[in-house]
């Protein structure tokens, strides 16, 4: 999926993480602010990446802003912004690319 | 034949926000019979999409222990119910709450759409069970046609906020606005054999008072409550779930009746009380309840 226009997704609210996509190009640039970076770094940017992939997202610019959100929850955010950015919501493919 | 869940044990269900992850992460710690997580009137208008996001993820990565997952959707007035019940059944949620339900045909309608969801998304025709929320008048005086919409519908749960507005009165604490949805709606409920819950209480710093409420509930017949708070959780299941001394007396109604029957009398005494036929249903119901609620230890 093309990241067509900058687009947000949660809060900064504990155990949420607030994902923004923007245009990119030349692959994805992801940047993770979070306060338990050094022990779930790692994972947070495995979870983000796995995401894009899914949804065929190459190129864009990716920052999650991360308050200790479980994987499901960063799934969704990223999920949410990608699709917010292609100004969709509706006919969704639960259980498709969104799983 | 009827869905195996549908007459499960439902004394507490809390509502929780989709739209807050902290919320819906953990809440069967608090051991709750149901959990209703809400897609309608907690999430903003703006955050509909993203609440739906949150759902999918957590009911099919979260496990609930056991705890029954109700999904709120937004009303047949709005333009989301219908991704919702997509979602919803997606997710693989085991009932969803119909809002503002007015009539059957309001049940038919997301019944069709349910059904279209579990054939696109593989999941087993009729797994996916029902309940409607009755919030206006017109819903509470078809409150019969409604609990005998479908094979689906588990039962009906007064919505107090939007019946009372409806009303045109206010939740004045005492009940009296409610006197009559309540008693209508358990009346239809028991003679279509569905369920019926109370209304949320939402004035967490009066628990005596909802205390009283909920003993009222339980004497007037109900199956239980919505709840808007963990805290309201242990006194709704105190209350519903059959003490020691109620559940010894309904064992001896049962053991007696089935004695005395091949005996041929037909009434007696029992601790002092009159007995007869008539309590019978009664007393295997306490005993099925204490079953249910994890309390009954004899052999019945």
């Amino acid at each position: 999926m093309e990241i067509k226009k900058a687009a947000m997704a949660g809060t900064l609210e504990s155990s949420d993480a607030q994902v923004t996509v923007e245009p990119g190009e030349n692959g994805i640039d992801l940047s993770i602010e979070s306060s338990v970076i050094h022990q779930f770094g790692r994972q947070i940017r495995a979870t983000v990446l796995e995401t894009l992939n899914r949804l065929q997202v190459t190129d864009a610019k990716v920052t999650v802003v991360d308050k200790g959100a479980l994987d499901c929850t960063l799934k969704a955010r990223v999920e949410c912004a990608v699709y917010r950015s292609n100004g969709i919501t509706e006919n969704l493919p639960w259980g498709g690319v969104i799983k | 034949m009827s869905h195996p869940n549908k007459k499960r044990l439902r004394r507490s269900m809390m509502f929780l926000n989709c739209q807050k992850p902290g919320l819906i992460k953990d809440p069967y710690i608090y051991k709750p019979d149901s959990i209703m997580l809400d897609l309608e009137d907690a999430v903003a208008e703006n955050q509909k999409d993203a609440a739906r996001y949150s759902l999918y993820h957590a009911l099919q990565e979260i496990d609930y222990r056991g705890v029954e997952r109700v999904v709120r959707i937004n009303g047949l007035d709005t333009p989301h119910w219908r991704e919702d019940i997509r979602v919803c059944v997606a997710g693989g949620a085991d009932t969803i709450r119909i809002a503002k339900t007015e009539s059957a045909r309001d049940v038919h309608i997301v019944e069709e759409h349910v059904l279209a969801a579990e054939r696109e998304f593989g999941r087993p025709e009729g797994s996916t069970l029902l309940m409607a929320a009755l919030e206006s008048c017109r819903g509470v005086l078809h409150a019969l046609e409604v609990c005998e919409s479908s094979d689906r519908l588990i039962g009906i749960a007064l919505s107090g906020g939007d019946y009372t507005k409806d009303l045109q009165t206010v939740i004045t604490g005492t009940g009296v606005e409610l006197q009559g949805a309540r008693q209508q709606m358990i009346i239809a409920a028991r003679a279509a054999g569905v369920q019926c819950w109370d209304t949320v209480f939402t004035n967490l710093d009066a628990m005596d008072v909802f205390e009283e409420e909920v003993k009222m509930i339980k004497m007037m017949g109900f199956d239980g409550k919505s709840l808007v708070n963990p805290r309201q959780i242990d006194i709704v299941h105190k209350i519903f779930t059959p003490s020691q001394k109620e559940i010894i007396f309904a064992e001896k109604v049962v053991r007696e009746i089935d004695e005395k029957k091949s005996l041929g009398i037909g009434v007696f005494t029992v601790d002092g009380k009159m007995i007869d036929i008539a309590f019978y249903d009664g007393a295997k119901r306490t005993i099925d309840l204490a079953k249910a609620s994890g309390v009954y230890e004899g052999d019945l």
